[in-house]
């Protein structure tokens, strides 16, 4: 039995590590290919990367993928597909940052303010494609691929000068009215040359262990992952499963709302299309995917994303194609999936293997034992 | 055909070892065991689908070893799975040459040789039929004649009489027949003993992965051959002393659902479907699959809404509720697809035991699950129950089918119910478990527990019941008193040929009027 646990330990293990050198072997290929030493450029991106200021920034990054991850994720465990996480997240973001930017309330009122309205716009979003799905069956990926579109656009024209936009002083940039202090969020200050920390982090962690605790220790969690794992088992086990993708949708894109707010409280206080990268949703789905929906795998595959990209940024000076990492992390994603399923297909072979082995091994036993 | 010291460690239950078989030539050999004994394991070898660790298989003398079912197919071994593999919406023709074109061509040639074969070996084949226009019974004698037109001197049947009622199973036999006295040799898998002892002439015992001996169908009762293959006495389904009350426990008044397929034609799924089961009592429902008895159990659990009617629980109206409040009201579930709705195959066992049963003690408390307690009572059934399992952290799907399904009813039992419906509860079970299961029923049955049994097995459903409801066509036709029918009368009656009050030709009339 002992054995068996450890095994699958392994495994779930096996997978991530086996995608990971995939990658980075057909990244080398890619490199050596292009006429550029491999080594080099993983050399620059290692070293520039373990420096004190590029872990701060890859603390931040990372701590802006992995809301995008667990948003991501909760869709994942019960097989629904939010790939509009970017729509909810810039919807999300946008409101907050007007709605902060329009009043003015102490601290420990403003900050949950903006919260509530971030994840309520984003769950709002991802509830339409909820409702879609359970009304009139559209899927779910067509659904937010679209609402994406409509995300951007409406951002796009409410953020103009005169509607709920200003332009800034320079007259290069339009961003919403900038949050008053108390709308601003604590800081880990990390030292002179080495940044600030997002004090959002913490939250990140909260939202991390919630996410554990409702799957793994609550009755509704149950209700979705057995969704997940057979919609007709779980349809008979008495899951109302329309009400279950609702509920669902609405959880992943209040989450997905949430995603902007590190940047919105901790650095910018402001939203402006330059301010807020795109496809951080997307990067959301690699990082469900690489971190198997679990808290920690998401948080690491967060943290790798972050490094990744930091390590990106130096490429450039050192004569390398910057766009490489893109290739890098495309190549993680694909690998990621393929060895999951491998692995997933191994593992469920080998544990059937296992319980024969052990029972005829039980049977002989007894039979010795009678005989 | 000789396979000698066949050993396989395959992901399965019981690694195949020292299998020692002879089948001689123009025979039907029949191949009994309990489910996860290793049967199906060795016909995939005999088939090419597997490769045995050890052993050889001698054909004609001359030792062969099968890569893939094209070798075996080329050695003239032909497979009629238990699940048909045709498609719906060609002909007979179409599916029996497809993938076989280059033999005879898809035109005249083919069809000649279809009807050549047809008429050798009796099958009564049509070949410009659509498939979909077929019963059961045709599509496997399209199935057999798919695997003779490619050839095949020896046939492999993994369990063709599952699906059929027993007129239909004596129309195959005599096929079988004709196929063995024509030189053709037959490899018949069986759990139904009565009928591996009329069909065969020699039959081998299969137990825990490696042959235990062989049986002269002349001389062998199915009850040695039954005791032969689980090493104990055969227990029997019958209920000896009635524990019918006169308190309804279970009221489907006037059930009705039609459904609207995608041509848009409006079918009768369930029609005014009325009956009561009392506290103590069986219902057994007979019927050919696909008469409505999925729709009828699934309408009761509140997984499909009917069109009208209503459904009554030990005198609560339950026709609105969902599906949960039904299952903590009393309502205990064996499904016909354990895999499709009763287990999380990739889930470990102690999580399939919450399954249905999430708000119920001891899987939690309030809205937080107890997984301690789940895995305490997970391993109380795993004892109680006999499910043969190393633990209960492996997934479910690791588990062979007779151990998933003493599982399923261990989680249903533990949970007291009222009303138990059983779909097929021994299905694909070894007589072991299902002596376990009918004891459990019959148990719980002596406790006032009320059960809608639903099965294609006819000595289960008459074993079992108090009362039979024959099921065709989305109504309930005909009833019967499982004392004096007999299955033939009862399969009859399955093919919508008999309806009302069915009696024992020979029984007394003193039964009839029973109401309706």
């Amino acid at each position: 039995m002992k054995k068996i646990d450890k095994e699958r330990v392994l495994l779930a293990i096996a997978a991530p590590v086996l995608a990971l050198v995939a990658a980075f072997v057909i990244t080398a290929l890619v490199l050596l290919a292009t006429g550029k030493e491999p080594f080099g450029a993983f050399g620059t991106m290692f070293d520039y990367g373990f420096k004190s200021d590029s872990q701060v920034e890859i603390i931040n990054k990372a701590t802006t993928y992995y809301i995008a991850g667990i948003a991501v994720a909760v869709g994942f465990r019960m097989n629904l597909f939010n790939i509009g996480v970017e729509g909810q997240y810039r919807l999300g973001a946008f409101f907050a940052a007007a709605v902060g930017g329009a009043v003015s309330l102490p601290g420990f009122l403003q900050i949950p303010l903006i919260i509530v309205v971030a994840m309520t716009v984003g769950a709002m979003w991802a509830g339409i494609a909820g409702v879609l799905k359970t009304s009139r069956g559209v899927s779910e990926v067509i659904a937010t691929i679209m609402l994406n579109a409509i995300a951007l656009s409406i951002v796009g024209y409410l953020l103009k000068d005169g509607r709920l936009g200003h332009l800034d002083e320079a007259g290069t940039s339009v961003s919403t009215t900038p949050l008053p202090s108390s709308g601003h969020l604590f800081n880990f200050d990390m030292g002179e040359d080495v940044g600030q920390i997002y004090g959002f982090v913490v939250l990140a962690v909260i939202i991390g262990v919630g996410y554990w605790f409702v799957l793994g220790r609550t009755r509704f969690g149950f209700d979705l992952r057995s969704v997940g794992l057979s919609e007709s088992a779980a349809t008979a086990s008495g899951v109302s499963v329309k009400r279950m993708v609702v509920t669902s949708m609405l959880i992943s894109g209040g989450l997905a709302g949430l995603t902007g707010l590190p940047l919105l409280l901790n650095d910018t206080h402001a939203y402006g299309a330059d301010l807020f990268p795109a496809g951080i949703g997307f990067t959301g789905i690699s990082v469900a995917l690489l971190g198997r929906n679990n808290p920690v795998g998401v948080a690491l595959a967060a943290l790798l994303w972050g490094f990744l990209e930091r390590g990106s940024g130096r490429l450039e000076f050192e004569g390398y194609d910057k766009e490489i990492v893109g290739v890098m992390q495309g190549v993680i994603v694909l690998s990621v999936v393929i060895a999951y399923e491998v692995v997933r297909r191994y593992g469920l072979k080998r544990q059937q293997q296992k319980v024969g082995e052990e029972l005829a091994a039980q049977a002989r036993t007894k039979k010795e034992v009678t005989a | 055909m000789e396979l000698r010291g066949i050993t396989k460690r395959f992901p399965g239950v019981v690694a195949n070892h020292d299998i020692d078989i002879t089948v001689r030539r123009g025979t039907v050999h029949a191949l009994v065991g309990e489910n996860g004994a290793g049967k199906s394991t060795l016909m995939k070898i005999l088939y090419g689908m597997q490769k045995p660790d050890e052993g050889t298989i001698t054909i004609d003398g001359e030792q062969v070893a099968f890569h893939d079912p094209g070798d075996a197919i080329a050695r003239g071994i032909g497979m009629v799975h238990q699940h048909f593999m045709l498609a719906d919406n060609l002909t007979v023709l179409e599916n029996v040459v497809l993938g076989s074109e280059k033999l005879y061509g898809i035109g005249g040639r083919a069809r000649a040789k279809i009807n050549e074969i047809s008429d050798a070996y009796g099958l009564g084949v049509r070949p410009d039929v659509l498939v979909e226009d077929l019963g059961v019974a045709d599509r496997q004698r399209v199935e057999i004649l798919k695997v003779l037109f490619r050839g095949a001197r020896t046939l492999i049947l993994d369990e063709p009489t599952a699906v059929l009622v027993p007129q239909e199973v004596d129309a195959l036999f005599d096929n079988l027949r004709e196929l063995k006295a024509e030189g053709l040799t037959v490899i018949f898998i069986s759990h139904k003993l009565g009928e591996v002892l009329s069909v065969a002439d020699e039959i081998t015992v299969i137990r825990r992965g490696t042959t235990v001996g062989s049986a002269d169908p002349a001389t062998t009762t199915p009850k040695q051959l039954a005791e032969l293959m689980v090493g104990s006495e055969l227990p029997s389904p019958e209920t000896r002393e009635s524990t019918v009350t006169d308190v309804p426990m279970l009221t489907v008044d006037g059930l009705h659902l039609s459904e609207t397929d995608l041509e848009g034609i409006e079918r009768v799924v369930l029609d005014r479907i009325s009956f009561t089961i009392h506290k103590g009592e069986v219902l057994g429902i007979a019927g050919v699959e696909g008469n409505g008895q999925a729709e009828l159990v699934e309408a009761i659990m509140g997984i499909l809404p009917p069109d009208a009617g209503r459904i009554g629980l030990d005198g609560d109206e339950i026709t609105q509720l969902p599906t949960r409040r039904r299952r903590e009201g009393g309502i205990g579930y064996i499904p016909e697809d354990r895999h499709r709705h009763g287990l999380l195959l990739e889930a470990p066992l102690w999580e399939n035991r919450i399954l249905g049963h999430v708000t119920e003690r001891p899987n939690s408390k309030g809205g937080f699950l107890d997984p301690a307690a789940a895995r305490r009572d997970t391993e109380r059934i795993v004892r109680e129950y006999d499910v043969r399992t190393p633990g209960i952290e492996v997934t479910a799907a690791s588990l062979s089918g007779g151990n998933q399904q003493k599982l399923i009813v261990g989680r249903e039992m533990s949970h007291r119910p009222k009303l138990l419906i059983a779909a097929h509860p021994t299905r694909g079970v070894d007589v072991g478990a299902q002596a376990q299961i009918w004891d459990q029923i019959r148990e719980a049955r002596r406790e006032g527990l009320a059960v809608l049994l639903i099965s294609a097995d006819l000595d289960e459903l008459i074993g079992l019941s108090d009362t039979l409801r024959v099921m065709y066509r989305g109504r309930l036709v005909a009833d019967a008193d499982p004392a004096t029918i007999t299955p033939e009368e009862l399969g009859s009656a399955m093919t919508g040929a008999a309806a009302g009050h069915l009696e024992h030709e020979d029984g007394d009339t003193g039964h009839g009027g029973e109401d309706r």
